[in-house]
């Protein structure tokens, strides 16, 4: 097994508290070191991809112990592609925060920006459904910091709600873990996709339970209705590179309810009936109603890209709750191209708002310098987010719909996307026409409606090269997804294909390789009370080299430790 | 035993949503502790609950025992929830200084609202 598995979590644990202790009055070397930490995670994620790319699944065992008793990570093509899309995002959200000097404003940006770059990464790679609780934390903690960063009196409000709300969101985690323990009595995903299905009919009522309070965790994640709320104010009052970030964020939801539902609660499992589908099903068809009524009620741009999040969300989670692999293949397609839309939005949003004098009002006011330009961005990254050729949102969709042709589910989830995206085309079109046509028919100096507008303040600078490149590449990016929609999608049909035929997870993660299945007999293997699986593989041989191999293996464990470094 | 376990998980559950639903600060901040202690003890209890056991596995004897895993994800979630806390505590200091008072909900303050987007420069 190769450490690198554990590297997206350990370079930025090691390197947020560096640059928070050692480097924190020296902007430009906490800056340095944060980017070079992100683009060395970007290579490292890379390289994983590759890893991942045969098809084989990598399990990393912390401390060598074996699977259902230690701690694994898992690197399988989903983990690894999500770790990459974090770090692309990282990395451009980052240049833009530095290139902005949104990472001036106040303290610690650069290490909270490593520890919610730690967290997020970890909650991909975890095998474990706790550890999963544990890494929501750390990405969560960061994203409170992140969230408040520089201060406000609105943004420290919002922060608040936020931190309310999260806050509540992992006690109920944690309610739905001690539930999935007491049904299952075990918290491997690999171990609990086995356990799962030989649940007693007497124990079905109680996995349900413990099955439905995980989605509604993950949901408050995926900002789903009714639990989205949260989300418009936060993400239209955090700092625009934060915002940015947080397009993953949601996303960490719908990578867990991907996960989590579809390899231990998957459609196979008959003791739930179906349940996550059916519940996820309307809730999604409402959030994308409520994404889209939001984008056309909107008065200001902020909470206009927040909806048009919420909208695309409930797009993705529409996808998700079919659980067939063809819609998984969609989700996966959506969830890469409407994470780096938002992004793209949110900084462009940054770019427009920090050169506008009348804020994100979505009212007609002199025009800021670099019109044209803005306006350019603006048209390309709504293109993308409201799903219109040629950009990858039109791809995602049309691959949503197609995935989605189950008679009782056809209507209300074709009209749900194709009247929401007709909807956030009109919204989007005319935030554009407000924000850059109708501008350039006011005169500079002059009051807009809005009665909020003054002379432009002068520092107002003309956005350079440095500036735009994070939005640019942004788009570059849905461009790409879009021309490369071939190799993209055979890569993420493979993707679709491994999760959602969980016996190579569950063999890799369940049971070791010859060598290290020795250990699992050394130690006290004869009471584990409720184990069924991997045992007798290994038994027959374990007497003639039981000894000489335990050696071998405890001498091993002890490398496994030391080389793992905490 | 189970009665009084099962009835502190559900007052401590009540009385921490209850709080919570005051959506001012300081309630919600201990409607969020009560919460994690119901929680707490939520988690002890999904070990199933044995008395008078160690959670210690006896080689030599046939000794009840009882599983210590919840014991350590209990140990986890305290702290987790001791330092998440502290930063709410943190946070709703920081926002009650800032806005001088401590409401959670952000409705019904329309010209709050349109002078955020002249404070975002700032």
């Amino acid at each position: 097994m190769s450490h690198w598995i554990i590297a997206p979590v350990v370079l930025p644990a090691l390197l947020a508290p560096l640059i928070a202790f050692v480097m924190r009055h020296d902007m430009l070397l906490a800056r340095t070191a944060s980017i070079a930490g992100t683009v060395a995670l970007l290579v490292i994620s890379i390289g994983l991809t590759g890893a991942a790319l045969d098809g084989t699944v990598h399990v990393y065992r912390l401390g060598d112990w074996p699977a259902p008793f230690g701690i694994v990570l898992v690197l399988d093509r989903l983990s690894a592609m999500m770790v990459l899309v974090t770090a692309i995002l990282a990395l451009i959200a980052l240049v833009h925060a530095v290139a902005s000097g949104w990472d001036a404003r106040g303290w610690h940006f650069h290490a909270l920006f490593q520890f919610q770059l730690m967290g997020i990464c970890g909650a991909f790679l975890t095998g474990d459904v706790f550890n999963l609780f544990v890494f929501f934390e750390v990405l969560l903690i960061a994203s409170y910091g992140l969230m408040i960063h520089s201060g406000g009196k609105v943004r420290l409000r919002a922060g608040l709600q936020y931190v309310v709300m999260n806050l509540a969101g992992s006690t109920l985690f944690l309610f739905a873990v001690g539930t999935l323990y007491a049904v299952t009595g075990t918290l491997n995903i690999a171990d609990l996709a086995v356990k799962v299905q030989e649940i007693p009919a007497e124990d079905a009522a109680l996995l349900r339970v413990a099955a439905m309070l995980l989605m509604i965790v993950f949901a408050i994640k995926a900002a789903l209705f009714p639990v989205q709320f949260w989300l418009p104010n936060t993400y239209a009052n955090a700092p625009a590179p934060v915002a940015a970030l947080f397009a993953i964020m949601t996303k960490v939801g719908a990578y867990a309810i991907l996960r989590v539902h579809t390899v231990v609660f998957g459609p196979h499992v008959e003791s739930l009936e179906g349940l996550p589908g059916d519940w996820l099903f309307p809730a999604a068809v409402v959030t994308v109603a409520v994404g889209a009524v939001g984008v056309l009620g909107a008065r200001r741009l902020m909470p206009m890209l927040s909806f048009a999040v919420v909208g695309s969300m409930g797009t993705l989670m529409l996808a998700i709750s079919a659980f067939t692999p063809d819609s998984a293949l969609a989700a996966l397609y959506y969830m890469l191209h409407s994470t780096f839309a938002a992004a793209a939005l949110f900084l462009f949003a940054d770019l427009l708002l920090s050169r506008r004098a009348s804020g994100d009002l979505l009212h007609a006011a002199p025009q800021t310098i670099q019109n044209g330009l803005f306006a350019a961005i603006f048209f390309a990254a709504a293109i993308g987010m409201a799903g219109m050729p040629p950009l990858s949102g039109f791809l995602g969709k049309l691959l949503v719909l197609d995935a989605l042709r189950d008679p009782a589910e056809i209507g209300w989830a074709w009209a749900a996307v194709l009247a929401g995206s007709l909807m956030t085309i009109v919204g989007f079109a005319r935030a554009g026409s407000a924000l850059f046509w109708k501008s350039t028919a006011i005169p500079d100096l002059d009051i807009a409606p809005g009665g909020a507008a003054a002379p432009l303040a002068p520092e107002v600078t003309p956005a350079g090269p440095l500036n735009v490149a994070p939005v640019m590449v942004a788009i570059a990016l849905l461009a790409l997804l879009s021309v490369a929609a071939g190799p993209v999608s055979s890569y993420l049909e493979a993707t679709a294909g491994q999760l959602h035929d969980s016996s190579d997870y569950v063999d890799a993660v369940l049971h070791a390789p010859e060598n290290e299945t020795s250990k699992m007999e050394t130690m006290g293997h004869g009471d584990d009370q409720d184990d069924g699986h991997g045992d007798e593989t290994d038994e027959a041989g374990d007497d003639e080299h039981g000894d000489a191999e335990g050696a071998a293996a405890e001498e091993e464990a002890h490398d496994g430790a030391a080389g793992e470094g905490h | 035993m189970e009665i009084v376990v099962a009835s502190a998980v559900g007052v401590l559950t009540a009385g921490g949503v209850y709080l919570m639903l005051r959506l001012r600060a300081f309630p919600v901040i201990l409607g969020m502790a009560f919460l994690s202690y119901a929680v707490n003890i939520f988690l002890f209890s999904t070990g199933r609950i044995a008395i008078d056991a160690p959670p210690i596995l006896n080689n030599y004897a046939d000794v009840p025992y009882t599983d210590p895993l919840p014991q350590a994800l209990v140990l986890t979630a305290i702290v987790i929830s001791f330092g998440m806390t502290a930063v709410l505590v943190m946070i709703a200091l920081g926002a009650f200084l800032e806005a001088a008072h401590d409401r959670i909900d952000m409705t019904g303050e329309p010209d709050e609202e349109d002078a955020a987007g002249t404070e975002r420069e700032g």
